[in-house]
């Protein structure tokens, strides 16, 4: 009964609206006072888009004096402060897997609320629109090297292997490339000084 | 050269993908929810949006409770109402009701938000009318409160209009608001001058048409004020009588009263109206009961329709068909909730006797009291209604109940952890049986062979998968005992709530959970929790005695506010006792004295200086009497700005000797600093850790020169900064602001070191360990955060130089530091930029304190970063000498560099970050680290890397391998060895 009751108001209202629609809509600003502007601004989420699900993108937010406010951006990388009052102020931009600049943001109360913006870390100056980059992606995992022969060899057991193979198989392709004469001259200068060899070091001979 | 020791650093935090979840584990919440709107329309994903205490707006699956999107607000936007619009959006109204934003709901993303000048106050309310004022096809919102309104467009948050009754009427407070006929908003408020007064306001424009006060006999009370159908119903300022205004499509208002003895038999000693809306009825507490009223909306004739005792929870009502609304009500059994039974009824508001579900419901005995109810109804395959509640616990858990059964719940009281300790796990009892290790064995084996053919790129994406499961659930990291490395351990937590919880380090699973008793609130008594500390880490009886935890809060009745402790067995997880004490507690010191049980000595520090002396015993007391002259202590005045040191006099022989008042001791002022308050006030006071651990009193420099380091445990240090600076970047200019860094100690108050930064700003984060300071602040020069490093050296040894006078002198590590002789500090500092905003800071800490430190940073983007100790040494210069390079130390940078890959908590964040904890391993190498917000997030880190165990990836079989291969080839080289020398021979 309430319901039908409100249905019909609501019918009725609707018809009303309907004629008075060439009334202007009374739409009220708040008035602005003299200390209070609004610092808006977009952060470049283009190339974001395409590597993180748009819950990702949701939760990126803008800080305002490390906390004072915190905003959200909206889904084309727009965010708003109001009520910001005219002086100097520092933007963050707070998003997962990217590095961003801190933004100070001078606020002139002489130019009706003007902002001027300047990263902090490139000590860059943005152009007219604070359109906020992130400066690099950031990746938080090492990158795990792939499989490789070479990285093997580079570890210590693979270092000890290869040693003990360079010894076995080609040192003694290196004496065969000698000079015949010269291993000859060599072989007569270790018979007459007994070289350690291999095997006696190995039994304790010496 | 330096290059490559970066990237060692880098190396020694850097974390592999296929790693995540090993040893680390991240827990989302949300807080207690206090708004919650349910979307179960349309066939789509069933969830519902809640709103919590702590700012955050998220969507839950309501089939499981897990979280799709959560959004944390700011600080200070604390969320006044929460409505679902056009079932594509959810509108939060915040910050004082100045602040309207709507949210995307498969997403969570911002469609658009708007700001509401001037701000509404906490009161506001917000209501999504039944009619588009604007001509965009989607019905349209109202904000009011105390006499300003606003339409707000739900399309692109546009102020539709605003209207500010205070320029007809300078004393109105609109308390409801109904939509009459032809456009028409009548709301009903109050006047200091008149009373009622009721307001017509034209929709469209949002013009007053009509403002006229309502004739009333009695004076009214102005807290409360239900509108039920164009009834109007407050209590009158005696409370005893309810008054009645039917207000008429033509303006004519009818006033009935009624009084409340005709309604309550029995004197009516309080009554107040509740907040809750029903459907041609209203909710009216009196004394201890609940009553609901039925209005005619005809006459104004009120009628009881039933009157439920004890403690009752009712949601608002809810339509469920045209004429239909359903209305819950949880009801404690008769033991007032101990046991966790409740009953559960569905009633239809407009015939209350007609239980749509009557049920008994069993909530866990550690969630307490139900503290709020949603309702929610679903259509059943039969056509009938079936209804589901949400309903949030005293423990500020929230669990979704249907068909009397628990469908699931959260744990969202781990949101709001106000204080954390660790304490071991139990020993094993027992040794495992061998048949039990035969079979680890096996899987050891079998493990490694896999891990083996995945290094080697052998193995099948199956056999990948299993590894990876194998690492995720290495079994022996969640095992109820201690691990010879340390690494499994109890965390201990304690919530706003009440609450003490217990997580496994191994997946933070929770071990136990209680309701602490002793802390919960009684009807005339607020008690808040304060803070958890060691009372008993028994060492010498720790395989039959428990370790038991400290828990101190704060009870409030009314007028005066006292101490309450509370003792836990961290194993049981039981309350032993639980004591009320005589005295508010400004202070609560642990004393590095333990009595024959092992029980900490602490000493609790009264509003009016006198401190109390517990456990309470004979022995503790003797304890205390031997140490008395070594005790002292110090209490910050933020608002005085001023230090003042104590030391402890004689003891107050006549006072009661009753268990709650402890031992008392006079205490006398020895020392305080006062800072002059027109350009100082106390940002940041941080004291040494008490309990950690310095492997060494010197420093050999690359030179061979010996540095010792001033280690007195009672330095602390004091950061000031100008008023004007105090709070947040943009209040204060470069001229006005300005930061004093002090270093003092804390038993003869001599100021030993004072540094002035000018230009700079706080809030101050500040680390303070060994003999060095680090601290975090805002340059206004240069518009960056800064750090700031002091190293404090101690001179009076200076004549000892070199090592081998460090070896064989008579200052070796075990000489006493003290505060009395008169010391002669040298300080080294430094400062070097920093990108981000800081939330919280710390260190890790390692058993013997041998290993490298890092400073964990809580950053404005809630994650963990780790940064080296040596990036903050003070000797960096421009161009170090050889001999310095050699030391290890860094070419002077004027930033510090961040590398991704040092983030400890990687691609997670934990969201509204508080607090950090790290807790040394037994494994010197590894400190834990635990941090907390509205998640946690727990993990182990290496500052120097693990130089003294294997790492988990570490390829026994590839080492097996090796050598066996290594043994082949000495046996293969030393055949054709013997064989050569016998030809040799031979010729």
């Amino acid at each position: 009964m309430a319901m039908a009751r409100r249905l019909r108001q609501i019918l009725l209202l609707a018809l009303f609206c309907l004629l008075s629609s060439f009334a202007s809509a009374n739409t009220v600003t708040p008035p602005k006072t003299l200390s209070s502007y609004s610092v808006e601004g977009r952060v470049k989420v283009e190339g974001m888009a395409a590597k993180q699900p748009v819950s990702k993108i949701a939760n990126i937010k803008v800080v305002l004096n490390g906390g004072q406010e915190v905003t959200f951006i909206r889904p084309d990388g727009h965010f708003s402060f109001k009520g910001v009052t005219a002086g100097t102020h520092l933007l963050e931009v707070v998003a997962l897997g990217y590095y961003f600049s801190p933004v100070r943001v001078d606020v002139s109360a002489r130019l009706l609320g003007q902002v001027r913006a300047v990263a902090v870390e490139t000590r860059r100056t943005l152009s007219d629109a604070l359109v906020l980059e992130p400066l690099r992606e950031e990746l938080y995992y090492e990158r795990r090297e792939p499989f490789s022969v070479v990285g093997l060899l580079k570890s210590p057991m693979g270092l000890m292997v290869g040693f003990m193979l360079v010894a076995v198989f080609l040192l003694p392709k290196l004496m065969e490339s000698i000079d015949p004469e010269e291993i000859k001259r060599v072989q007569e200068e270790m018979r007459n000084q007994p070289t350690p060899s291999f095997s006696n070091m190995l039994q304790g001979r010496s | 050269m330096i290059k490559g020791m970066r990237v060692v650093w880098i190396c020694s935090e850097a974390l592999y993908e296929d790693q995540v979840g090993v040893w680390e584990w991240h827990q989302q919440y949300i807080g207690k929810v206090n708004h919650a709107v349910f979307q179960t329309q349309g066939s789509g994903r069933k969830r519902v949006i809640v709103a919590t205490e702590e700012n955050a707006i998220a969507s839950l699956n309501l089939r499981t409770g897990e979280v799709y999107w959560r959004r944390v607000l700011g600080d200070n936007d604390s969320i006044n109402a929460l409505e679902l619009v056009t079932g594509k959006y959810v509108v939060s109204l915040s910050k004082e009701g100045s602040s309207i934003r709507a949210w995307h709901l498969p997403d969570g993303a911002l469609v658009w938000e708007s700001l509401l000048q001037p701000s509404l106050g906490a009161a506001a309310s917000l209501i999504v009318l039944p009619v588009d004022i604007n001509h965009d096809r989607a019905n349209d919102l109202l904000v009011f409160s105390g006499s300003l309104l606003f339409a707000v467009s739900s399309v692109d948050g546009n102020i539709i209009w605003k209207s500010n009754l205070e320029s007809v009427r300078k004393d109105l407070v609109i308390k409801k608001l109904s939509l009459a006929s032809e456009g028409t908003l009548t709301g009903v408020g109050f006047s200091e001058t008149s009373g009622l007064v009721t307001v017509d306001i034209d929709m469209r424009f949002g013009e007053i048409r009509k403002v006229s006060p309502v004739d009333v006999s009695k004076a009214l009370d102005t807290s409360e004020l239900m509108l039920i159908n164009d009834v109007a119903v407050a209590l009158d300022s005696s409370l005893t009588t309810v008054v009645t205004a039917l207000i008429k499509t033509d303006g004519d208002v009818k006033i009935v009263e009624t009084s409340l003895a005709d309604l309550f038999s029995g004197d009516v000693r309080n009554s107040q109206i509740l907040q809750t809306n029903l459907e041609g009825a209203f909710a009216l507490r009196v004394n201890d009961n609940v009553l609901v009223v039925k209005v005619d909306s005809a006459t104004g004739q009120l009628s009881v329709l039933e009157v439920m005792e004890g403690r009752i929870v009712l949601s608002d009502s809810l339509q469920v068909v045209d004429d239909k609304h359903g209305v819950a009500i949880v009801q404690a059994a008769e033991d007032k909730g101990s046991s966790g039974k409740f009953s559960l009824r569905v009633v239809y508001a407009d015939s209350w006797d007609t239980f749509a579900v009557k049920e008994s419901v069993t909530l866990d005995s550690h969630r307490g009291l139900i503290k709020k109810v949603f309702l929610n109804a679903y259509l059943r395959t039969d056509r009938t209604y079936g209804f589901r509640v949400l309903v949030v616990g005293e423990d500020h858990s929230l669990s979704l109940l249907q068909q009397g059964e628990i469908v699931w719940t959260r744990e969202d009281g781990l949101a709001s952890i106000i204080d954390t300790w660790t304490s071991e796990l139990p020993l094993e009892r027992d040794r495992h049986a061998v048949a039990e290790v035969e079979h680890d064995l096996a899987d050891w084996l079998r493990g490694h062979w896999l891990k083996l053919k995945a290094t080697l790129l052998l193995a099948s994406p199956e056999e990948l998968a299993a590894v990876q499961a194998l690492r995720l659930q290495s079994s022996d990291k969640n095992k109820m005992f201690r691990d010879h490395n340390g690494f499994r351990k109890l965390i201990i937590v304690l919530t706003k709530a009440g609450k003490v919880l217990a997580l496994h380090t191994g997946d933070g699973r929770i071990v136990w959970s209680l309701l602490v008793p002793g802390l919960r609130s009684r009807s005339n008594l607020a008690n808040t929790p304060v803070r958890l500390m060691p009372w008993q880490v028994p060492h010498r009886h720790a395989l039959d005695e428990n370790p038991i935890a400290l828990l101190v809060g704060r009870s409030e009745d009314g007028h005066a506010s006292t101490g309450i402790l509370s003792w836990v067995d961290v194993y049981r997880g039981t309350e032993l006792r639980s004591l009320k004490l005589n005295f508010p507690i400004k202070l609560v010191i642990p004393l590095p004295i333990t009595d024959t049980s092992e029980e900490q000595l602490h000493l609790f520090i009264d509003n009016v200086h006198k401190a109390h002396v517990f456990p309470a015993t004979e022995e503790s007391l003797a304890l205390f009497l031997k140490h008395k002259s070594n005790v002292f202590f110090y209490v910050v005045d933020k608002e005085k700005g001023k230090i003042v040191g104590y030391s402890v006099k004689h003891m107050i022989d006549n006072f009661s000797r009753r268990e709650s008042d402890g031992h008392v001791f006079h205490t006398e002022a020895v020392w305080s600093v006062v800072f002059p308050s027109d350009t100082e006030v106390i940002s940041t006071v941080v004291p040494r850790d008490p309990n950690e651990a310095v492997h060494t009193q010197s420093k050999v420099l690359g030179s061979r020169d010996v540095l010792y380091k001033y280690l007195n445990k009672n330095t602390i240090f004091v950061a000031t900064v100008t008023p004007k600076a105090a709070h947040h970047i943009g209040d204060a200019t470069p001229e006005e602001a300005g930061l004093v860094a002090y270093l003092i100690d804390t038993v003869t108050g001599r100021v030993l070191h004072r540094v002035i930064h000018p230009s700079m700003q706080g809030p101050v984060h500040a680390v303070f360990n060994e003999n060095w300071v680090l601290y975090h602040y805002f340059n206004l020069k240069t518009y960056r955060h800064e750090m700031s490093v002091i190293e404090i050296y101690d001179q009076n040894r200076v004549g000892d130089k070199g090592v081998v006078q460090l070896m064989l002198g008579r200052h070796n590590a075990t000489s006493p530091v003290t505060s009395y002789s008169l010391p002669s500090v040298e300080v080294k500092s430094q400062s070097y930029f920093f990108t981000f905003s800081v939330k919280a800071m710390t260190v890790t800490s390692t058993a013997r304190g041998i290993t490298g430190k890092h400073i964990l940073v809580g950053t404005v983007g809630d994650q963990v970063l780790a940064l080296d100790k040596r990036f903050f040494d003070p000797r960096r210069t421009l161009n170090p000498s050889q001999e310095e390079r050699e030391e290890g130390i860094m070419p002077l940078t004027d930033a510090i560099p961040i590398f991704p890959q040092s983030y400890l908590t990687h691609v997670h964040q934990v969201e509204g970050l508080r607090g950090v904890l790290t807790v040394p391993a037994s494994l010197e190498s590894t400190s834990l680290v635990f941090a907390y917000g509205f998640d946690l997030f727990y993990t182990r880190t290496a500052p120097s890397r693990i130089y003294d165990s294997l790492t988990e990836d570490f390829s026994y079989s590839l080492l097996l391998i090796t050598i066996v291969v290594l043994v082949i080839a000495i046996f293969v080289t030393w055949i054709l060895s013997e064989r050569k020398e016998l030809s040799e021979k031979w010729k």
